[in-house]
């Protein structure tokens, strides 16, 4: 056991990945002799040499297709897009040719791509988006969003070993602002949801940087006993683990950094409309970045970006219904 | 590094030097299948048997029989719409193609996708999606892989000439040429793309377009079987020997439309003409018929093998929809691609023991 940042935690994944399975291989622009954009592979090159830490032409389309390539000859390919904005770069090869394979041809295609995502640090329009719901909506991708440095790297090391694309969202806001003990060595991180924090007066659904926010903003909420629910996985989404918090506590608040319209929260809601009506002693609350691109400037972007204050408000007058 | 241009209309030396008779018949064998083939399943189509639409290969078939016949067991293809001869080649039996047409239980794809999209992985195929240069990346990426293990393997992918205004056109180039990959190019030009001709897709000949990825561009009489099956065995040597990446030139014609519902007003008949002229198939057979090979036998147990094919594909039940929602995960180990069959004679000595994978 170990005290590790987030990005420690997806390091160390990484790292032990390559040391016991040859056919890893991370892929991505300048990810080998300069370490990465935010140095998630430093001195991984002297440890591993260039050839399994590659640098790639900038080229995302090119980084997810000759994945598909290597996955299907029987590598195991780690994909690192930039930032997660850049993936619309990457989009078809992703969308139509790895998440159609298994299901068209029974051909597996084992290769993960890596998606630096999020806002709260002045990126502006490309440097800060959520594009996760874009691949809930595409067939056979699995989506997961660690929030905790220990699921950071259980999650990686089983997004690696599942036989499937997977998009592991890691949100840039947490790489050194979140630490946690992580245990040793090697272990699958299941893609099921979480109780972050038990409670029976409300539940507060979330994953990815929303999690802390949900944990803050209800940490002191005038007494009330308030379950924060860590989704952890987008696709498959844990509706047992969803149902059985709303069945608990009656009223549920779901936050998305994401653009509202169509975002995670808006399958979970929907999720609850149609399962979990009858268990419901309110509306169904969302609190969401509004549908707008994410600005630069440090008051534009706060204005947008779901932080504790809004969650708070948005807890307090469900609480009061 | 300068274009090289295979002049192959009478045959060449070095095919002559690598082609066996039966070499040769085989490559007549794949081209009168894939034509018997495409012929009975566009009358399945008319008769409504065919779901969708259908598109095919007539007039193109040299392209897809000479380059995949010179490729060897462990090799990867990406084949696409115009190239059923080599799924004939690697080893796909005509009933599973005309039942993947039909869209029934029996086809590659088991109905899930139509047409020819379908590569048989147990033959080391990856079946094509729709936008057609996507394929030269993921056979650049198998490249990738052979050349980090180290393996004397090589992928090949065909895209037609539309393809080569899209980026990933671009991008597989630009990879393959920088890692100096074992991977073959094949730009079947058949002079439309849908109905945009070449002159409004590119103001240069592609084939140049190799020398400023830093590799060899080869063009090549795509209607001549074995000026393919010479071009790609080059090719293919070139890649195992760490020589990097070839793009292939085939030049030919589309003969019909689109697909079928595609009159092709928009070709001058002249054109058509001029190209019908160049049969492929007819230009395999004159050869072999002044080498005294019994043609006739042929084409008639061809055809025998077609009817059979179409008997047992149309007896055949359709999917039920029972599964019709699984297996958009893989849920157990992740299998890799299997070896394809290789018949050309050159193999026969190298051939490495069945079963094997990746």
């Amino acid at each position: 056991m170990a005290v590790m940042t987030y990005l420690q935690a997806i390091s160390s994944a990484l790292r032990d990945e390559l040391r016991a399975d040859e056919r890893v291989l991370l892929m991505g622009e300048d990810i080998g002799v300069f370490g990465g954009a935010f140095k998630v592979t430093d001195g991984f090159v002297a440890e591993f040499g260039s050839d399994r830490v590659m640098d790639t032409p900038l080229a995302e389309s090119a980084i997810i297709g000759c994945a598909v390539g290597a996955a299907v000859v029987g590598m195991r390919p780690v994909c690192e897009m930039q930032f997660s904005d850049f993936i619309s770069c990457g989009f078809d090869q992703l969308v139509n040719v790895a998440g159609k394979m298994h299901y068209r041809q029974d051909l597996a295609v084992p290769l993960v791509v890596r998606l630096p995502s999020g806002g709260g640090f002045s990126g502006g329009p490309f440097h800060s988006q959520n594009p996760e719901a874009l691949f809930m909506h595409s067939p056979g991708i699995k989506v997961v969003a660690p929030s905790t440095a220990a699921d950071a790297k259980g999650l990686l090391h089983a997004a690696i070993h599942d036989p499937n694309p997977v998009c592991f969202m890691e949100h840039k806001h947490l790489y050194r602002r979140v630490k946690g003990e992580v245990a040793d060595g090697v272990y699958d991180t299941p893609f099921t949801a979480r109780v972050a924090r038990a409670g029976s007066d409300m539940v507060v659904i979330a994953y990815g940087a929303m999690v802390d926010i949900a944990l803050q903003a209800t940490e002191d909420l005038d007494g009330a006993s308030v379950e924060v629910l860590d989704l952890r996985s987008l696709v498959p989404l844990d509706e047992e683990a969803i149902l059985e918090s709303v069945a608990r506590c009656s009223k549920v608040v779901i936050v998305d950094e994401a653009n509202m319209t169509c975002a995670a929260g808006a399958q979970v809601a929907a999720l609850i409309a149609e399962k979990g009506f009858e268990d419901l002693d309110g509306p169904v609350v969302r609190v969401a970045t509004p549908d707008v691109p994410i600005p630069f400037s440090p008051p534009l972007e706060q204005a947008v970006l779901p932080g504790v204050d809004r969650v708070k408000e948005a807890c307090r007058e469900l609480l009061a219904y | 590094m300068a274009t090289e241009t295979a002049q192959a209309a009478g045959g060449t030396a070095s095919a002559d030097e690598h082609l066996q008779l039966e070499d040769r018949i085989w490559l007549l064998r794949a081209m009168l299948l894939m034509r018997g083939i495409e012929e009975r399943a566009m009358s399945l189509y008319r008769q409504g048997k065919v779901p969708g639409s259908f598109y095919d290969g007539f007039g193109q078939e040299a392209v897809s029989a000479g380059a995949a016949f010179a490729m060897a067991p462990e090799d990867r293809l990406c084949i696409l719409h115009r190239d059923l001869a080599a799924h004939l080649i690697r080893g796909v039996p005509p009933t599973r193609i005309l039942a993947q047409y039909m869209g029934r239980a029996a086809g590659i794809t088991r109905g899930r996708d139509g047409n020819v999209h379908f590569g048989d992985r147990r033959l080391g195929c990856v079946g094509m999606v729709s936008m057609l240069p996507d394929m030269m990346l993921v056979a650049t990426g198998m490249a990738m892989a052979f050349k980090l293990r180290g393996e004397r393997r090589c992928a090949l992918t065909w895209f037609g000439d539309g393809s080569t205004s899209r980026g990933d056109f671009h991008e597989a180039m630009n990879w393959a040429g920088v890692q100096r990959l074992p991977v073959v190019f094949v730009l079947e030009n058949n002079q439309y793309a849908y109905s945009t001709p070449l002159d409004k897709q590119f103001a240069v000949d592609p084939v140049e377009r190799a020398a400023a990825y830093g590799f060899a561009g080869v063009k090549v009489d795509g209607n001549d079987a074995e000026a393919m099956f010479d071009a790609t065995r080059q090719a293919r040597q070139r890649a195992v020997d760490g020589e990097g990446p070839t793009l292939i030139e085939a030049v030919t014609m589309r003969m019909h439309g689109h697909a079928a519902h595609d009159d092709m007003k928009y070709v001058p008949k002249d054109q058509v003409e001029e190209w019908r002229r160049r049969d492929p198939v007819d230009r395999q057979e004159r050869r072999l018929r002044e080498l005294d090979v019994d043609v006739d036998a042929l084409r008639a147990e061809v055809a025998a093998e077609i009817d059979t094919a179409a008997t047992e594909a149309l007896a055949g039940p359709m999917p039920t929809g029972d599964d019709v929602l699984s297996g958009v995960f893989c849920e157990g180990e992740a299998e890799p691609l299997g070896d394809g069959h290789a018949p050309w004679s050159g193999f026969a000595d190298a051939r490495p023991a069945a079963g094997g994978d990746a």
